[in-house]
This record gives structure tokens, sequence and C-alpha cells, in this order.
């Protein structure tokens, strides 16, 4: 028996594909999806629909939305950027968690005397900085000893996550609030230390959502323009001929992975800045967003400013769990539906090498 | 004497240590047949939930009832699994975003934690659950009673299942051309062997081990159900099919080493050691880099039982 369809090698990719296949792999996703809800006894049009509504349809849908796609974006280009090289960095996670730790750090130290501007620009490079040596910390591993980075990033994860535990609800650290003995939560920042918040077009956009997108454009401008971005290009083609020609392969692994750090970083010094304001050991591990960070990169196919967009689409589909979560809506129903995106997105990708071709015409060609 | 420190380590270590082994045996049989599964830890999960699910909801003795939900995790494992096979094998797509996908979807946050609270599975404690036997009345004899006959039917299953799978690897004609799907697919074809049927086969057999070992989570663990409750457990038996090099009999050990390092938090906390329970819960995810840096690299140059073809997909045309 012969399957109805074969797969037949592209010779070349049309520029076409770089929107099309997101798009085919979303709405994929959407029909999988909808099986899935069927299966369990729900409406999948009423799911979809109130998922529209509350993430994408309202002044303050796009407000929350925006709110949950900053950390998205960031632990988006997070992925991509290690990504792009080769290099599995699914630490995203816990490089968010460790960049909130220094700009609360940082903030909780100055926020009181530096002047604000210079307090919030501090606090932004903390965040880069712990983000980038706690990832620093997988790229040294990988490119000295060869060690799986994909293990090692999702080790440091869980560790990460314990640190936070330990800093706010298992020692009197300089995070935790003195103040609060029974509930244990970390201390407050000052109020001058939070980040601002502009209106466009009505909405309010936060000063972390505007870096994602800064940041975005200079990822793009590296790889684009810089020698770089270039060498990045060939080491994923091919690390052999990179050393060939004298790349220093294992300079940039390092480099890339603390650059990849750096940005999961900005996205967990946002997190203290423009929103919490203080540690938030339990809010920063309830959200996954490391983990969705993945979805984004993979969905936005490792490009920096595709990932905003994505970053935008999947935050209106966390946003609408949060705001829906309940016994109609299930908890869960979200993470299933990105990681069917991310599943379609994988699957989605054998269209750069293959087309699909019918079977029959061919058999019928032969025939005739 | 049966409360000796020692010996109470090492019964737990082994208590704690059999999930991880079933997941890494399943992550064994998947990576020698050429295939990378970074969705254990998804399969794990889903696995835990449809157990619990069924111990709750499925009638009859309590022996019945816990045989049936052993069997629905290893089918749902395995169906998880051939999602995974489909990507990589038939699509060809990169086995490692594919395997995450798996994870993500199935994962703490996602399909698992979805079931659970559609089902309502956590609301209740198991009740019937794995539990540990008294085997040959022996359970109370010094130091071998808790080492050896006081454990679940499924750690005596394991060790059966140790001794077959490295039998079947290495000493039937199927293991063999397993072996050779894994090194080199190319080969294995010109051979006459079917290297998409042995793919999905044993990366379907994988993720049967996988839901195994989630079910022992849910079923003798814990034993209720806890969204992400094994909590890292599946990644660990992906680092301990590395630590044991693709064999089953050294896997078994790395398993209990860090079935060991998980208990210890548990074991000294009831002794009132005073140790931070922060480092001792840290404990398995740094020793777990440590052990793979270190196999990483004295042994990178030779690549001890890795096989070849891991993660590459398997293209007729190229030649």
């Amino acid at each position: 028996m012969k399957s109805p369809v074969r797969l037949e090698r592209r010779l070349e990719q049309p520029r076409w594909l770089n929107w099309a296949i997101p798009v085919i792999s979303l709405l994929g996703a959407l029909v999988v999806g909808a099986v899935v809800l069927l299966a369990t006894g729900k409406n999948p049009l009423d799911v979809y629909w109130r998922i529209l509504d509350r993430g994408f349809l309202s002044q303050r849908a796009i407000t929350g939305t925006l709110r949950t796609a900053t950390p998205l974006a960031f632990t988006g280009m997070c992925a991509a950027a290690a990504f792009r090289l080769g290099v599995i960095n699914i630490g995203g996670e816990g490089q968010l968690y460790v960049g909130a730790v220094g700009a609360a750090l940082v903030g909780l130290w100055i926020g009181g005397s530096a002047p604000v501007g210079i307090t919030i620009i501090v606090m932004v490079l903390a965040g880069m900085l712990f983000g980038a040596m706690y990832a620093s910390i997988v790229g040294i591993l990988r490119s000295q000893f060869n060690t799986n980075e994909i293990i090692t990033s999702l080790m440091m994860n869980y560790i990460a996550g314990i640190i936070l535990n330990y800093l706010i609800f298992n020692s009197r650290s300089y995070w935790r609030d003195p103040r609060s003995i029974g509930f244990p939560s970390g201390k407050p920042l000052e109020k001058r230390t939070h980040w601002p918040t502009y209106e466009i077009f009505g909405t309010s956009v936060s000063f972390g959502f505007l870096l994602a997108v800064a940041a975005a454009i200079v990822l793009w401008v590296i790889y684009k323009r810089s020698r770089l971005g270039f060498e990045i290009g060939i080491i994923a083609d091919s690390p052999r001929a990179a050393r060939y020609v004298g790349i220093r392969t294992k300079w940039t692994i390092v480099a890339v992975t603390a650059m990849s750090g750096a940005l999961a970083g900005i996205g967990g010094a946002s997190q203290v800045g423009d929103f919490a304001h203080y540690l938030d050991a339990k809010g920063l591990q309830l959200n996954n967003f490391g983990y969705t960070g993945i979805v984004v990169a993979a969905l936005a196919r490792l490009n920096p400013l595709g990932a905003i967009v994505v970053a935008v689409l999947l935050g209106g589909l966390t946003n609408a769990g949060y705001s829906l979560q309940g016994p109609d809506f299930p908890s869960g129903l979200v993470g299933t539906l990105q990681g069917l995106i991310l599943f379609t997105a994988v699957a989605g990708e054998i269209l750069t090498k293959y087309r699909l071709r019918s079977n029959r015409n061919t058999a019928k060609a032969v025939a005739a | 004497m049966n409360s000796n420190l020692f010996i109470v380590i090492a019964a737990s270590a082994i208590f704690y240590g059999t999930p991880l082994f079933f997941a890494a045996l399943g992550g064994v049989f998947t990576e020698r047949s050429g295939v990378l599964n970074l969705g254990v830890e998804g399969m794990m999960l889903i696995g835990g939930v449809t157990a619990a699910w069924s111990s709750l909801h499925v009638g009859g003795s309590a022996w019945f009832t816990v045989l049936v939900a052993l069997c629905v995790a290893m089918l749902a494992g395995s169906i998880l699994a051939s999602l995974h096979a489909f990507l990589c094998v038939t699509l060809k797509a990169n086995q490692t975003v594919a395997g995450l996908s798996i994870t993500i979807f199935a994962g703490a946050v996602g399909l698992s934690s979805y079931f659970a609270n559609i089902w309502k599975v956590a609301e209740d404690p198991v009740t019937r659950q794995v539990r540990k036997l008294d085997v040959l009345g022996l359970a109370d004899t010094p130091i071998l009673g808790p080492l050896f006959f006081n454990h679940t039917i499924l750690t005596y299953l394991s060790w059966a299942m140790c001794a077959v799978a490295s039998w079947y690897l290495f000493r039937t004609k199927i293991g063999l051309q397993l072996r050779a799907v894994g090194e080199s697919p190319q080969t294995a074809d010109a051979m006459g062997i079917n290297v998409v049927k042995y793919r999905y086969i044993h990366t379907m057999l994988g993720g049967a081990l996988a839901g195994l070992g989630g079910a022992f989570y849910s079923l003798a663990i814990v034993p209720t159900w806890v969204d992400g409750m094994t909590k890292g457990a599946g990644w660990i038996a992906i680092a301990l099919v590395i630590f044991g090099f693709w064999r089953p009999g050294l896997t078994l050990l790395g398993a209990y080493l860090f079935g060991a390092l998980q208990s210890l938090g548990t074991v000294l906390k009831s002794r009132s050691f005073d140790i931070p329970g922060d480092v001792l819960d840290a404990l398995p995810f740094v020793m777990t880099i440590v052990v793979l840096v270190l196999v990483s690299t004295r042994f990178a140059h030779k690549r001890i039982g890795a096989p070849a073809a891991l993660g590459v997909p398997y293209e007729r045309e190229e030649r």
C-alpha cells in the first residue's frame, strides 16, 4: 500500500515560507487543539472565541497581553539567540530568575539614593550581568568539556528555582522583607525605582516592552550586519568549517550563551522593575516564561523581530488564560495549546526542506 | 540494625531510583535506535496522571485496579511517544525541539495538569497504591530485609527488566539489529532492516517505560496526583542514559545513585540532621551537572556507547 502523498526535496527555499510556516503551524495547532477540546467535552469555538476576546479585543486585554508578552519576548530572544548557533539553551527560565535577583539587589541597594534614571539603567545592567553569568556556566561547560548543554541548562533552571526559594522563604536574606514573618515575601522596592509606563494609542506600554523591541532591533542588526552575526551563521552551518577558517568557535559559544542569558536576565529585571517591584519568588516560578520562550523562538523561526510579534500572540493566549481560569477553563489548557503550537511549528519546518506531492498524479504520469 | 542510616538510605535509594530506572531504561531503548527523546518528563507526567485516574475510577480488586492503572500509564506514555516518533522519524524534524514540544505539551502546566483538572484527580488521595511487599516474610531480616525483601512489585519487575534488556540488546538478533539501526541506519537499511519500524517501536517502548516510571510517582512515592510531581526526574533520566553508557546494568546503578540523592533530604530531615533543605533539594541537579561534565571530559573522544546516529534523522536518498 502506498501513501497518497510523498515528500519531495526542495531545491531552494522560497521567501514566502518565512511567514507561511508560522501561520500554517498556528492553524494546525488550533485544529489539533480543537480535537483535544472536543475529546474532553469542550466546545473549541467557544474556547477560542473567549481566548481571542480576553486576549486581544479590548483596551484592557491588550494592556494585559503586552504585560505578559514582555518576559516572553525576552525569553524568546534568549532561546532564539542560542538556538541560532546550535546551542540549545533551554535555561531561559533560570536565567530570568537570576536576572530578577540581580535587578532586585540593585534596586534595593541604590534605589533610595541614586538618581532615578541611573537606578533603572543599573537595574537593567544588573539583570543582564546576572543572567549572562548564570548562562555562561552552561556555555563554558559546553565549549570546554563538550558537556550536553540541554541537560545542564535545564538542571540550572531547577537550581535557580531553589535559590529563589532560599532567598525569600528559607533565609533572612537581603531580598526578604524582614517585616514579613508568617508569609515571607520580598522586600518592596522604593516607589521611585518603578520603571515608567508610556501611553501609546491609549494602551499603556511598559518600559520593559520597549526595551524588548530595542533589543530585537539590535539583535537583528548583529545578525545581518556584524562579524559576530556572520560567524554565528557559519558555526551553525558547519562547526568544522568555522574552525578551519579561523573562527574562535569556543569563544563564540561562550559569548553567545552569555548574550542569550543576558536577554532572559533583562526579562527578569523587567519583572521586578515593571510589575512586581519586589523579588517575587513564587510569581516568577508560576508562569513558565522560560519554557514558553522556546515556543516563541521556534514559531518566530529564530528571528528576533519575529519573536516580538509571536510573544504578543502567545502573551495574549497566556493572558486570556489568567483571566479565564476557572472550572470552565481549567489550568493546563494554555500550556497544552502552547505545546501544540511548538509541536506544529517543529512539524512545519519540514516544509522548508520538502514539498508535499500527491502520489496519484505521478502514478498517472507513469501510466500515461 | 534496620534503622542503620546507611541501610535506610540504600533502601530508599532503591525506592526512589526505581522510576528513574524505568524512564532511563526507556531512554536506552529509544536512543539505541538513534532517536533522542527529550519528552521523557512529559511522558512520565502523562503516565502519572492517567495512572492516578485509573486507580481512582477502575473497579475490581486492588491488585486488578493497580495493574490496569499501570497498563494505562504505559499506553498513555507510548501514545505520546508515537507522536514524537512521527515528528522525528516520519517528518524527520529536529529531534531536540520535537522532544521539548512533547514535554511542554504534556508537562507540568500542560496536558497532564489539564487532565488532572477536568478529571478532578488531585482531590482524592490514591488509595489503591503500589505498596511495598513482605517477600517470603523476610522483610524484617537484618540488613538484607530492607535491601532485598521489602520493595514494591515494580522494583522487582525493574530488576527482571534490567536483565532482560541486557540480554535483548546484546544477546539477541533483534537487539543486534536495533544497535545497527542506531549506529548506522544506512548499513542497517542495506541489510534489509526496517529502520522506520525499529525506531517507532523502540521510541514507543521508551514512552511506555517513561509512563510506568510516572505511575510509580503517583501510585507509590507521593501517592496523590500533584501537578508537575516528577520535578525534573525525566530530565535526570535522560542524563542517566549517558551516565549508564547506554547499558541497562550501569543505568540501574546510576538510577540508585540519584535515587539516594533524591531521598537524602527526606531521610536526613526525619532524623533531624541540621542540613538546610534547599541544599539537599539542589543536590540531584548539581550532581547531574557534575557527573555529566566528568563523563563528557574523560570519554568525549572515545564516546563510549553513544549510538553514532543518535539524533540524526535517517533519509534514504542521502548517501
